[in-house]
């Protein structure tokens, strides 16, 4: 990605050193570089003792994979935090409003907003979620919202995730290995705690219960060891005390929930979840599923059992719905977005199709149902004939496609084999939803390692960052409110 | 808690135990054969009904080869990595329900197995067999002095005890009666030495024996130790009396009892109440063979009791 000038979240300051950054800067230059290095293979082995691994587990040799931890911690500023705090509440509140009345009286479509083919005919739609009727009216407990920085003031929503987004246990476990790494840094710089994640996780879980107990049995349904990210589905289960169980370890009788226990059946009111909707209940999905509970969804909408997050999500998160995200926040709450979407061009649009043509190698092109990848285009990264050879299937399937500009996401100062370097981040904060909205300040950073790749994802080589809050009393960044600037929406 | 979590933990609990007792036991007779340059392998192997299947890949039977076989070997269930890899593998399964101090010391001794295997062909046995043993009392301490005394913990009591009393069991029935023959109390003339105090060493009771008889080894003695002496913590009466009290502090958290509640206390009060003497009269190798089937059974109760099925 040569020619792309990033904004370094450490260094792009009229004096070499954003305020937010000065201490660690200052750590930087008094610890050597043989320091850092003992320090970045003590946490390797730390992760490989605690068993924190993702991928093939169960490999014959003993190996499991850790994801690369770097050991500069990403800081964010305490204004830039309540700017994203804000911007994060608004658009996860209009994302359940948007998911209630989606799979309620489809008012936003009555009013012209959003087509309400768009809905019926998007592969996520599940009609088996029509006037369920949540707690709370809340469909998306836990939202991981995707952010990217591009400048002083500029960041944008890259994706909401409202699924199962996953990563929350890196940024509790990142942080108990900072706080070892870098002791008198951290309580240098007054960062904000995020370890009550996984009470308010609990909380939230709770508050959503369709019981009246007081103490409501929640449980986390987990798809098994051999699921990549079951270390942080029995991470989460831990830290919040409740049982982590399977399809098997659970059974429906006469509409209720229950888990087999040696001292007989126990009633579950809540269940967390991270099970795809394809796989949660063989009688309602994907009969071949083993993983799953049968007459699950029978029990859910007799309001007998909550299943969080809702089912029927992915038609909120779904790409081609993301365009219309800020259109919600108008629609339902009468306000303007304070977080914005990237510019996005629709191949479903005659006058965005033209542009998307004529701009092909300078743009990054999604197939609207692809994840991972999969049907995209980098367009400054292709070579000509490939280029070329995706222009036909747009030009054939313009629904198909979306097109966004390639963004410079902003780098940070990262350890890597060659000494420290800019590299390319993004931010996933968590968004809890229940009874009200709690943001613990912070989120997974995820970087990308390589030089010059924006590819930050885990299977790609990505690694991760501790991601420090600074709290009221911690260094500011350039004390001008942050405001959101308008963007061309199309 | 869960019925598979009760599982796990009672299996992470056989297994564990399974794995100390192996290297328990081949440190204790690589020891003798140095001692008294007599190979046992096939005795060893035969304890645990593999015989056949160490002959068939070791017709000679070398002592190595058999600890080989016991402990890297793969393709044998009861070998030492097979063991540690399935406890680790349960305990893996229930982390929430463990403290971090166990997890860890668990999966470390995995990681150093695991580790050992790959360099196969340098392998030090007498390292690695150390190694196992300090890391399942490290496992052992770490669970002694963390975990909280609820359902769990019973339940990986329950497997840990079951396992025990069986290994004792075979190491008497195999190497008492290679020893005895004929089963009998008394020495024969020529006392072999170095073979009662390996079935002492592979309890880690040579030392305790002395302590408590004050006297040379004699056949009846070590016998009345490993199956009666309820204070000896490998011993079967011990091993009994803790299964017991397990069952009985589940049968008072849940408020009910069952099958398996009234078979582990009547196994527990025969040992209690028996005399080394009677058990010789009426034939030491029927008592254990008896017992063992017994405790065969008592484990499918609880299966059943407990749901664990």
């Amino acid at each position: 990605m040569a020619g792309i000038k990033a904004f370094d979240e450490m260094t792009s300051a009229p004096d070499g050193v954003r305020a937010p950054y000065r201490d660690v800067a200052q750590w930087l230059a008094d610890t050597p570089a043989a320091t850092l290095e003992a320090k970045r293979s003590e946490v390797d082995q730390f992760y490989r003792r605690q068993g924190i691994t993702f991928g093939a587990y169960g490999a014959t040799d003993g190996h499991e994979t850790t994801i690369p931890f770097d050991i500069i911690p990403r800081v964010i500023a305490h204004d830039e935090w309540q700017y994203l705090e804000r911007g994060l509440t608004q658009r996860v509140r209009a994302l359940n409003a948007f998911l209630t009345d989606a799979y309620g009286e489809r008012q936003i479509c009555r009013a012209g907003v959003i087509p309400e083919r768009q809905l019926l005919l998007n592969a996520e739609f599940v009609p088996l979620a029509q006037d369920l009727d949540l707690p709370g009216g809340v469909h998306c407990h836990i939202a991981g919202i995707d952010i990217v920085r591009v400048g002083e003031r500029d960041f944008f929503v890259l994706e909401d995730n409202v699924r199962t987004p996953s990563g929350v246990s890196y940024v509790l476990e990142n942080r108990e290995v900072m706080m070892r790494l870098a002791p008198e840094l951290f309580a240098s710089m007054g960062v904000l705690p995020v370890a009550n994640y996984t009470e308010e996780l609990l909380a939230t879980l709770r508050s959503v219960s369709f019981s009246d107990d007081a103490e409501p049995n929640v449980v986390l349904l987990t798809p098994g060891p051999y699921n990549s990210a079951y270390f942080e589905h029995a991470f989460l289960a831990d830290e919040m005390g409740i049982e982590l169980v399977e399809g098997t370890d659970l059974f429906v009788d006469e509409g209720r929930v229950y888990m087999r226990t040696p001292r007989g059946p126990q009633r579950v009111d809540v269940i967390y979840r991270r099970i795809d909707d394809a796989f949660l209940d063989p009688l309602a999905f994907r009969p071949d599923s083993l993983l799953g509970l049968p007459g699950l969804i029978g029990a859910l909408r007799s309001r007998r059992v909550n299943v969080v997050n809702a089912i029927g999500n992915g038609v909120a998160d779904d790409k081609s719905t993301y365009v219309y995200v800020p259109d919600m926040i108008r629609f339902y709450l009468g306000e303007e977005p304070i977080l914005q979407n990237v510019p996005t061009h629709r191949g479903d649009r005659p006058d965005d199709l033209k542009f998307i043509l004529d701009h092909l190698p300078e743009l990054v092109v999604k197939e609207v149902h692809g994840s991972g990848g999969k049907g995209m285009l980098v367009g400054p990264t292709s070579s000509k004939a490939e280029i070329e050879e995706f222009r036909a299937h747009l030009v054939a399937h313009p629904y198909d496609y979306i097109a966004q500009p390639t963004l410079a996401l902003s780098t940070c100062p990262t350890f890597v084999n060659q000494g420290v370097a800019p590299r390319h981040v993004d931010l996933r904060p968590f968004v809890l939803s229940g009874k009200e909205i709690t943001i613990v300040p912070g989120g997974l950073t995820r970087v990308a390692l390589k030089d010059g790749s924006l590819v930050v994802n885990s299977s790609q080589g990505g690694g991760t960052k501790d991601t420090w809050v600074l709290g009221p009393n911690g260094q500011h960044g350039q004390q001008v409110p942050l405001q959101s600037q308008s963007q061309s929406q199309s | 808690m869960l019925s598979s979590t009760a599982k796990n933990l009672y299996w992470m609990g056989r297994y564990l135990q399974r794995a100390e007792n192996m290297a328990r036991l081949l440190e204790a007779t690589q020891r003798t054969a140095l001692q008294s340059s007599k190979t046992e392998a096939f005795d060893v192997a035969e304890m645990y009904g593999l015989a056949d299947a160490f002959e068939a890949i070791h017709p000679d039977g070398e002592l190595p080869q058999l600890i080989d076989f016991m402990t890297l070997n793969v393709e044998n269930p009861s070998s030492v990595i097979n063991s540690v890899r399935a406890a680790r593998d349960n305990a893996r399964a229930e982390r929430n329900n463990l403290t971090t101090d166990v997890w860890e010391s668990l999966n470390g001794l995995w990681l150093e197995v695991a580790a050992i295997a790959r360099r196969r062909r340098s392998v030090d046995r007498g390292a690695f067999v150390e190694t196992v043993k300090k890391q399942t009392v490290m496992i052992a301490g770490a669970a002694q002095s963390t975990l909280l005394r609820d359902e769990a913990w019973n339940f990986l009591s329950l497997g840990t005890y079951l396992e025990r009393a069986d290994n004792t069991i075979r190491i008497l029935d195999v190497k008492y009666h290679r020893l005895q023959p004929d089963g009998a109390p008394q020495a024969r003339d020529g006392v072999d030495y170095y073979g009662w105090s390996e079935i002492l060493t592979c309890i880690g009771a040579l030392r305790t024996y002395r302590r408590v008889y004050r006297a040379r080894i004699e056949p009846r003695k070590v016998a009345e130790l490993m199956i009666l002496r309820r204070d000896l913590p490998r011993s079967i009466h011990h091993c009994l009396w803790q299964l017991d009290l397990s069952m009985r502090e589940l049968a008072e958290l849940y408020g009910n009892r069952g099958e398996a509640d009234r078979q582990a206390g009547a196994l527990h009060a025969e040992l209690r109440y028996g005399r080394i003497d009677d058990i010789f009269e009426a034939g030491l190798r029927d008592f254990l063979e008896d017992l063992r089937d017994r405790l065969d059974e008592l484990s499918s109760e609880i299966g059943r009791q407990f749901l664990l099925d």
